[in-house]
């Protein structure tokens, strides 16, 4: 059997040994060494479907942006219109560049009046607060914004499913003490972000998460990682909460088509081509890739990100397998894998726009066979 | 982590077992490989008739998270495919080495089998 080694030096998570302690198989994941499962990767994804699953999610990178010209820096840098954000609320949004190429994809917070948090990806941290720091040198009011990359002494992690308002605000008793105003965590709806004490820190608590489920993610600092999550799991079990790896997370993003970057998006894709228009604020005046991304939205794109799950018997499809189509080559699959919800192969990939038709069928290429496939509307799993 | 290691196999490095029966050899994945993979999902194996060389890649098990080639540790032709395994991929795991079996190869060369690794080699290797 093939396999693959480990060989150079890689970041780790306060909660490193936790995984080695639990038995978690550790992976290489964009520069750092994360757990990819502990039991194995169906039993982590149907345990976040049907109950309830944490994740370590510390190599998420974290910037804070405060002052009094922080909003108006931000939209002129981000996708979303951050004015939309109400104190206490969050929205998914993207860092593009002239092009309308994606640096990256995050989440924006306000966590005051004039203070945000943005949660960006792990292999991302170094390019985006470099395109920050240059969007901000050439910002007229830059001395009003400050940008703080909190990433090395911040972690995360995502509590998930639909068991977990049964246990989460034992982990964070009383009323918020910043952020929106809830008398207790399950009173934040979806996209809410508050403050609340732990282990005499402020962390924040989110209604969002990366699984299609219901849940939680908490940003705190390092130092109190290992004990929210020994917390976590010790007030979880009344939900049957069990430790997920990044395997799991991978699935079940999967199965909702949210986008991973690297995959769906990447400097050359833009947000229109992944079918994410819809978190482009083209009304709130002008922004770094508004031109190309308007261009792109008024007089179509080339390709078009498309969901499809495999109609006969196949191997899984993976990322980087071709995708065929009236008998030529159309693109490539980016994200791929067997479904442990449906149990059958779907994925994600990149097709001209007249192939992008749920209904159409298109065939994917598996060691020099083609299996076929139907186009199907996002998300591929809804819970029935 | 423990892993069963029958005493009566010999073992390839790449982690796939092999019981030698006359001059046929039934080839699998270990106990430790199938743990290692987990979940697997689908098992592509070779033609019957197929000439194999020792350390050629010519089967595939794929789990949810990745695929990989299975090599045979033996030079002959396939005689034998286990289509069970074809049919229901998780005999793999739960009996790697009774109904998860992958395939036979009537043996060219049956001095290849004394190079093959002994369970305590191969036990030594994984650390079990």
């Amino acid at each position: 059997m093939g396999s693959s080694s480990l060989n150079m030096p890689l970041l780790r998570t306060p909660l490193f040994e936790a995984h080695q302690r639990i038995g978690g198989k550790l992976i290489e994941f964009g520069g750092w060494e994360m757990p990819v499962q502990y039991s194995s990767i169906v039993d982590e994804h149907l345990c976040v479907r049907r109950s309830s699953g944490i994740f370590d999610i510390c190599h998420m990178g974290e910037v804070f942006v405060d002052g009094p010209a922080s909003a108006s820096f931000l939209n002129a840098t981000l996708g979303n219109d951050i004015r939309k954000l109400a104190i206490g609320q969050g929205h998914y949004t993207h860092l593009c560049n002239e092009r309308g190429g994606t640096v990256d994809d995050l989440y924006a917070y306000r966590l005051a009046q004039e203070s945000y948090l943005l949660i960006i990806n792990a292999s991302r941290i170094e390019p985006d607060v470099a395109w920050l720091r240059a969007r901000l040198s050439a910002f007229p009011t830059a001395a009003d914004v400050h940008l703080d990359d909190a990433s090395a002494r911040t972690g995360a992690v995502a509590i998930q499913g639909p068991r977990v308002v049964e246990f989460i605000d034992q982990v964070f008793p009383g009323a918020s003490t910043a952020g929106t105003a809830a008398v207790r965590v399950t009173d934040l709806r979806k996209n809410e972000l508050g403050a609340w004490d732990f282990g005499g820190e402020r962390v924040w608590v989110a209604r969002t998460g990366y699984s299609g489920e219901d849940g939680f993610e908490v940003v705190a600092p390092g130092p109190v990682m290992q004990s929210l999550w020994t917390q976590c799991l010790a007030v979880g079990h009344v939900g049957c909460l069990q430790p997920c790896g990044l395997g799991a997370r991978d699935t079940l993003r999967t199965e909702v088509c949210y986008p991973l970057y690297g995959h769906e998006l990447d400097e050359n894709t833009s947000p229109i081509e992944a079918g994410l228009g819809v978190f482009i604020a083209f009304d709130k005046g002008d922004f770094v890739g508004r031109e190309a991304l308007l261009r792109q939205k008024t007089e179509g794109v080339r390709r078009k990100c498309i969901a499809f799950r495999m109609t006969g018997k196949s191997a899984p499809p993976r990322p980087g397998y071709p995708i065929h189509g009236g008998g030529r080559p159309l693109g490539t699959v980016v994200s791929g894998t067997q479904s442990p919800s449906l149990n059958v192969g779907i994925g994600l990939g990149y097709v001209p726009p007249e192939f992008a038709a749920p209904g159409t069928t298109v065939e994917i290429e598996i060691r020099g066979r083609l299996y076929p496939a139907e186009v199907v509307r996002k998300p591929i799993f809804r819970k029935g | 982590m423990s892993s069963n290691v029958p005493t009566d196999l010999r073992f390839s490095k790449s982690h796939e077992w092999v019981r030698v029966n006359g001059d046929i050899a039934t080839i699998g994945i270990t106990d430790h490989a199938q743990h290692e993979l987990t979940d697997v999902v689908f098992v592509e194996l070779p033609n019957v008739g197929r000439k194999v060389k020792s350390g050629e890649a010519c089967a595939v098990v794929e789990s949810v998270k990745t695929a990989s080639d299975i090599y045979s540790p033996v030079s002959g032709d396939v005689v034998g495919v286990n289509k069970a395994a074809v049919d229901n991929p998780a005999l793999v795991n739960t009996a790697p080495f009774g109904e998860g079996w992958f395939f036979q190869v009537k043996l060219s060369n049956a001095a290849e089998v004394e190079g093959l690794l002994t369970p305590e080699a191969y036990r030594a290797q994984i650390g079990a």
